[in-house]
């Protein structure tokens, strides 16, 4: 019994502990990066949810460098976009870099929910080891499941003290009057999480609206 | 300015159909099985491309002097096809329709019935509330073309991906050191 209790008190300690953690990491602070450069690792999507951040990251300067994409495998079209984007790119600056990376499906449309912790714990076995390695400065995404593990991923790094990264999460044009499952969650856990029009702004008033962004 | 792109054409419309795999089938049928090409000849255009994507009906492209059909699955970019087309008739997925209202042409979106509680229906029905599109599902489609005025659409302003930028810039303190190296002497 006494050992059960002491389990109890021990985990509960942790728990707090990783939230005292967990709190620190999310607070937000005043100074920014010391660097010249910013390492962005972008989490592409299916179809709309690829446009929409390519046209974020058309907007980005130079000191955004460099560039790596995740993506889920199954999703072949995300690639060709990317890639074109990325060519066009580099001919404008030859300093221009970018790397892509595949990483399984966390979640397929219109998966069943409980189904989804499965394969997205199965989506984190590749994205915790490709985050860690990668050490981005900034977490670009736009909703597509993927991003859920990749977040998660980039939360550890501060977690644990290694690197702070900094989530950015843009909401698709598409919501209008409700966040997808991937921005309900990364509400919570981003560091600024954007939305596109004002009917969300005043459902979730920590969110960062600027208008139409993309 | 969707005005000007009819005038630019007066007599030949085009009209290019971009489409989602799952609408496509559905899409195809409302033109197709009514004879619904003369419809769309008696309102003035003369030329229907279709993109069907994963579509399991395949019309035959054909080519008239009085109308002609174009039919092909995917293109890398559809763009050259808007700009050439007088009316876009789209699923309402964001890209499709951000596309079309980007290059200022009047844009029909059709919202699958069977996903009537989809959250893209979301963004159809705040822009059509906005006057920049007309929405309908794929029965009431050819009625829409009859009796709207597409001239009537607002033009669509283009989103501001630069004050994404300039605010990231900000929080990751970009714009102190670039504002500082600047004003060092070189």
């Amino acid at each position: 019994m006494n050992f059960f209790l002491c389990l109890i008190a021990v985990g509960g300690v942790v728990a707090v502990l990783v939230l005292l953690r967990l709190w620190l990491v999310l607070r937000p602070r005043k100074e920014g990066l010391q660097t010249v450069s910013v390492s962005v690792l972008v989490v592409a999507g299916s179809g709309g949810h690829t446009t929409e951040i390519l046209r974020l990251l058309g907007s980005l300067s130079k000191h955004y460098n460099p560039r790596h994409y995740v993506f889920a495998d199954t999703d072949k079209m995300s690639a060709v976009k990317i890639r074109s984007f990325e060519e066009k790119r580099a001919e404008r600056d030859s300093e221009s870099l970018y790397t892509t990376h595949h990483i399984p499906r966390s979640r397929e449309v219109q998966q069943s929910w409980s189904s989804s912790v499965f394969t997205t714990l199965y989506a984190m076995c590749y994205s915790l080891p490709l985050t860690f390695r990668l050490k981005p400065d900034l977490v670009l995404c736009n909703g597509p499941g993927t991003c859920i593990p990749i977040c998660a991923s980039a939360l550890l790094l501060g977690i644990l003290g290694i690197k702070k990264v900094i989530i950015v999460y843009v909401e698709s044009i598409c919501r209008v009057e409700t966040l997808s499952l991937s921005g309900k969650i990364l509400y919570h856990f981003s560091d600024y999480f954007f939305v596109q029009w004002p009917t969300l702004k005043g459902k979730y008033p920590k969110s960062v609206y600027l208008g139409r962004i993309v | 300015m969707s005005a000007e792109a009819h005038r630019k054409v007066p007599s030949i419309k085009h009209s290019a159909l971009t489409s989602a795999p799952r609408e496509a089938c559905e899409l195809k049928l409302s033109l197709e099985i009514g004879g619904n090409l003369k419809i769309l000849k008696r309102l003035g255009y003369r030329k229907l491309v279709l993109q069907i994507g994963r579509g399991r009906v395949v019309p035959d492209s054909f080519a008239s002097t009085s109308f002609s059909l174009i039919v092909y699955r995917y293109k890398n970019s559809l763009k050259e096809d808007i700009k050439r087309s007088d009316l876009i008739i789209s699923h309402a997925g964001a890209g499709s329709c951000l596309e079309a209202l980007e290059e200022g042409k009047p844009l029909v979106v059709v919202v699958n019935e069977k996903l009537m509680d989809n959250h893209q229906l979301e963004l159809a029905r705040q822009l059509h509330r906005e006057g920049y599109l007309f929405y309908c599902t794929c029965s009431t489609l050819l009625e829409l073309l009859k009796s709207k005025d597409l001239s009537s659409l607002k033009r669509f302003p283009p989103g501001k991906p630069e004050i994404f930028s300039e605010f990231l810039d900000q929080v990751v303190g970009l714009k102190k050191l670039m504002s500082t190296s600047q004003s060092q002497p070189f």
